[in-house]
């Protein structure tokens, strides 16, 4: 079993400030106890739970809901107002969960909290990790997980050979990045040196890094699969719709789901590379190669679920299951 | 009622709404974000930015 998230040990202090709101169990004030107050210091057994949101979906509804059904308190921070300030207290919460939108954001979060020495699901570690297509391969790949063929090239140029190597079709994406944004099909050299002309004409030199993976044949569909606390919860297909160009199966993109069967194989990988990358709430992506052998997309460390939720009905509750894993951790011991 | 900072229409906003929630005008259909609920108070939402996503 996976230990709940990563806890930091550099006890350096934090001075935690921003706009708070508290959930039903709590009081209803509208601000959290500075650290340095008494009764602040974020280990007792009444301390809520923080979590981290700038924008609050349907998702963050349900979670908050789901803390409330178990009693749970928390305090919701909104992201873009926190500021995390070194040599001061702890943080006031047993543990946090970052639901913050922003990438970078969520990271530098993380990090805030862990420079307190709080504990924070997912740690800055997970969600960097996760952030980075190519750091994410590389991890998987030396825990001998299936992947795609994957393949980096430093500048544009240099990235139409390596397509070349990997073959045609082939797939263009970004290094970071989520929602299938910029995730490009190239099925010959032509199409295959228009896109990194494009590529080549963005302004961040990070953009400039050309991520290349050969192209699944897929039944048009993959597979999401979510892992909380070191077990799979559950794995739904994602249909790629046709706003998508009918291939890009992500739910930002109009991808329809449907509830999958979960096999051995199934469960096994998708905690496996949840464990590889040492998220604690993780979506993993799985592509089922020519329909039959799985391969590992990618993992997710900031999981959206309303249609991973809607695929799967009342079988599963997701914001439920996250509610209870941070409940846990809250009271120190986990599933 | 909370209007539209676009268009200045009426904004239904639901019972239970939460700050930093997105509501949208039925009108012209822009993204508001709830900055406030009691009253009900409304703001353009921040556009997507290059790094948000799961």
């Amino acid at each position: 079993m996976s230990p709940p998230a990563q806890t930091g040990t550099a006890r350096t202090g934090a001075a935690w400030t921003g706009t708070a709101r508290t959930g039903t169990a709590q009081s209803g004030a509208t601000a959290w106890p500075r650290a340095s107050e008494p009764g602040a210091a974020g280990a007792g057994a009444a301390a809520p739970v923080g979590l981290i949101a700038s924008r609050v979906r349907l998702d963050e509804k349900r979670i908050m809901a789901a803390l409330d059904r178990r009693a749970v308190p928390y305090e919701r921070l909104d992201g873009r107002t926190c500021r995390y300030e070194l040599d001061a207290a702890p943080p006031p919460w047993p543990v946090v969960l970052n639901r913050e939108i922003g990438q970078v954001r969520a990271a530098y979060a993380a990090h805030g909290v862990e420079a307190g020495g709080g504990t924070v699901v997912n740690s800055a570690a997970a969600i960097e990790l996760c952030g980075d297509k190519w750091r994410t391969s590389v991890a998987l790949r030396r825990a001998g997980l299936p992947i795609p063929r994957t393949a980096l090239a430093l500048t544009p140029e240099a990235a139409l050979d390596t397509i070349e190597r990997i073959g045609y079709p082939a797939v263009i994406k970004p290094l970071q990045g989520s929602w299938g944004r910029l995730v490009t099909a190239v099925r010959d050299r032509h199409a295959a040196a228009a896109v990194l002309e494009h590529v080549a004409a963005l302004p961040s030199p990070q953009s400039h890094i050309v991520y290349v993976q050969e192209f699944i044949d897929t039944p048009g569909r993959d597979v999401r699969a979510i892992v909380i606390g070191g077990r799979l919860v559950g794995a739904v297909y994602r249909s790629a719709g046709e706003a998508a160009g009918g291939w890009r199966a992500n739910v930002a993109l109009g991808a329809t789901t449907e509830r999958c069967a979960v096999t051995p194989e199934l469960a096994e990988l998708a905690e496996e590379a949840a464990r590889v990358v040492g998220a604690d709430i993780a979506g993993v992506d799985l592509l089922e190669e020519r329909g039959e052998r799985l391969l590992v997309l990618e993992v997710n460390s900031g999981v959206e679920f309303s249609g991973f939720q809607e695929a799967m009905g009342d079988t599963v509750d997701v914001a439920d299951q996250i509610a209870g894993y941070v409940a846990a951790c809250r009271e120190g011991v986990w599933m | 009622m909370p209007k539209c900072s676009e268009c200045s229409a009426d904004v239904a906003v639901e019972d239970g709404a939460q700050e930093n929630e997105i509501v949208q005008c039925a009108e012209c259909g822009t993204e508001l974000e709830v900055v406030r609920t009691a009253p009900v108070g409304l703001a353009p939402a921040p556009d997507v930015e290059e790094d948000w996503g799961e």
